[in-house]
């Protein structure tokens, strides 16, 4: 199989109501994408463009038809990937595979969402749409409702009582809103402390707001190529998808006596390190799922940063923290970056490729001489999907 | 190949209070909620059982924020029970009060019986979900 680069990227702000449609947000991420990899709408061969809701937001689905006719990819094809908060990243996976093939050599890649159009309540509902509808939405399923689950699974399992895990999962939200106020394009700008979280309106017990990511509107692409096209127009540091997988579960229950763990991620993880080479040691930087903030211990340990049940010590001890042993969401994550579902997968390429370029300096977040990052993202009850960038 | 035990039928019964599973011919697991295989060993080979209804606490959480259209059941919980046959469900745990609900759930004996989800425009119609009491 080809090496496959990341070229230019594009991002738009993450913000709550945006004037913006979903097509003019995702058209506006890829243009910039096109335009800083040194080429025309018309070089692209085909769009992998992840989004959810769009049905549901604005009555449109096929938002990447229409973009790329709005930036002039006149007639490529345009596909949308839908696997609830992991729509992003599984449509880079795919079109990673499409390039590596050699039926492609230039692709974009891309996502977006408007979630907060649909307002809460309605949004809180077509979220739940990533629940089993037959099996557990009946009894009122959500999405913090599923991690608040876990989350006392969790406490009971590694004997972590539930006070000391809630001031632990606080610290996750705190560390991810010092950085995410350095990232211009982040939806909170805004430093939290413990007592703000642990002060926050009660959601599904025992998370509470703050330990919540947001409703999000956003979006952002890439474009994705062959080695060789990559090393005849790019000036900048190359990055390359080394690694890619993706597993799925079922639905809570059935994933029952595995839990708090979530099989697919290891299984996910484990083919995008053996195809990069890497064990979890190698990776310099992680974006992760931390849709809310238990989430992030669950993630951590699954992906091999930390032993089961060690994760919040981790956190506590500074070692996700850009000097720290492993930086994990110096983005600011989704917790303050923003969550628009169909682009989360997709952003998270890029603050990584951004990282591996070290073009990451100016805003005071530069991980020093990060060569390999990884990218987790979760979706639904379990669609997992990792990526490993590696800088050259 | 049809399922041996579909939603519907699943549904029906537990709206009659009587929860139904698959019991694997090849390695004697329960599966419940029903799906096509085993959910232990892959195996196609169920036959439909009557389970007790009666299990332990895993876990829950108390929604305080509610989907479109469910605003009226908050403050609700929802539960993950380990029944007694092997399997885990998830379901609402009722009659208790949500603000003395602690970590001391977890393990308690509970058991189950059918309400009704009238369910949304979203839905195909109702559906049922189980509901968990504190065994006596
Ligand atoms: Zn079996």
């Amino acid at each position: 199989m080809r090496k496959v680069a990341v070229l230019g990227l594009g991002h738009t702000k993450f913000c709550f109501n945006s004037p913006k449609t979903q097509v003019e947000m995702l058209a506006e991420a890829a243009i910039d994408a096109i335009t800083e990899s040194n080429l025309t709408p018309r070089d692209i061969q085909s769009a992998h463009i992840g989004n959810c809701l769009g049905t549901f937001c604005e009555g449109q689905a096929t938002v990447s038809q229409f973009a790329c006719d709005d930036i002039g990819c006149s007639n490529i094809p345009a596909i949308r990937y839908e696997g609830a908060c992991a729509s992003g990243t599984i449509a880079v996976r795919d079109a990673v595979m499409w390039i590596a093939s050699g039926y492609y050599d230039i692709v974009l890649v891309g996502g977006v969402e408007k979630a907060t159009a649909m307002g809460t309540p309605l949004a809180t509902r077509t979220f739940c749409m990533g629940t089993d509808s037959r099996y557990e939405y009946g009894a009122g399923l959500t999405f913090p409702g599923f991690f608040a689950l876990l989350c006392r699974i969790y406490s009971a399992k590694y004997g972590i009582p539930m006070e000391k895990l809630k001031t632990q999962m606080a610290m996750v939200s705190v560390q991810s809103h010092e950085y995410g106020r350095k990232n211009p394009y982040a939806q909170i700008q805004q430093e939290i402390n413990i007592d703000d979280v642990l002060k926050s309106m009660p959601v599904c017990t025992p998370l509470q707001l703050q330990d919540c990511c947001p409703f999000s509107d956003g979006a952002a692409a890439a474009v994705l190529c062959s080695e060789e096209v990559a090393k005849k127009i790019s000036n900048k540091k190359p990055v390359y998808i080394t690694g890619i997988g993706m597993a799925t579960s079922g639905k809570m229950s059935s994933q029952y006596k595995y839990l708090p763990r979530i099989r697919a991620r290891e299984l996910s993880v484990q083919q995008a390190y053996s195809m990069a080479g890497i064990k979890p040691d190698d990776v310099d930087i992680c974006e992760l799922h931390d849709c809310f903030s238990i989430a992030s211990f669950i993630a951590a340990e699954s992906l091999g940063f930390f032993e089961y049940g060690k994760a919040p010590e981790a956190w506590e001890k500074g070692e996700t923290r850009i000097e720290g042993k492993i930086p994990i969401n110096i983005s600011g994550g989704l917790k303050s970056k923003g969550h628009p579902i169909g682009a989360t997968g997709v952003s998270q390429v890029y603050f990584i490729t951004k990282q591996l370029r070290e073009e990451c300096v100016e805003q005071g977040v530069q991980v020093e001489g990060a060569k390999i990052g990884l990218i987790d993202t979760l979706g639904g009850d379990g669609t997992i999907c990792n990526l490993v960038l590696s800088a050259d | 190949m049809e399922y041996k035990l579909p939603f519907k039928e699943y549904n029906k019964a537990l709206r009659e209070n009587r929860l139904l599973g698959l019991k694997c011919d090849k390695c004697g697991s329960i599966t419940c909620p029903p799906k096509m295989a085993c959910q232990e060993c892959g195996s196609l080979d169920l036959d439909k059982v009557e389970l007790s209804g009666r299990g332990k606490v895993v876990s829950f959480t108390t929604h305080y924020i509610a989907p479109m259209g469910r605003e009226n059941e908050v403050p609700y919980t929802v539960v993950l029970v380990e029944l007694e046959e092997g399997p885990w469900l998830l379901g609402n745990l009722i009659d208790l009060n949500p603000s003395k609900m602690s970590m001391d759930l977890l393990g308690k004996e509970v058991t189950a019986s059918g309400r009704v989800y009238p369910g949304d425009m979203f839905t195909n119609g109702p559906i049922s979900r189980p509901v968990f009491s504190l065994a006596e």
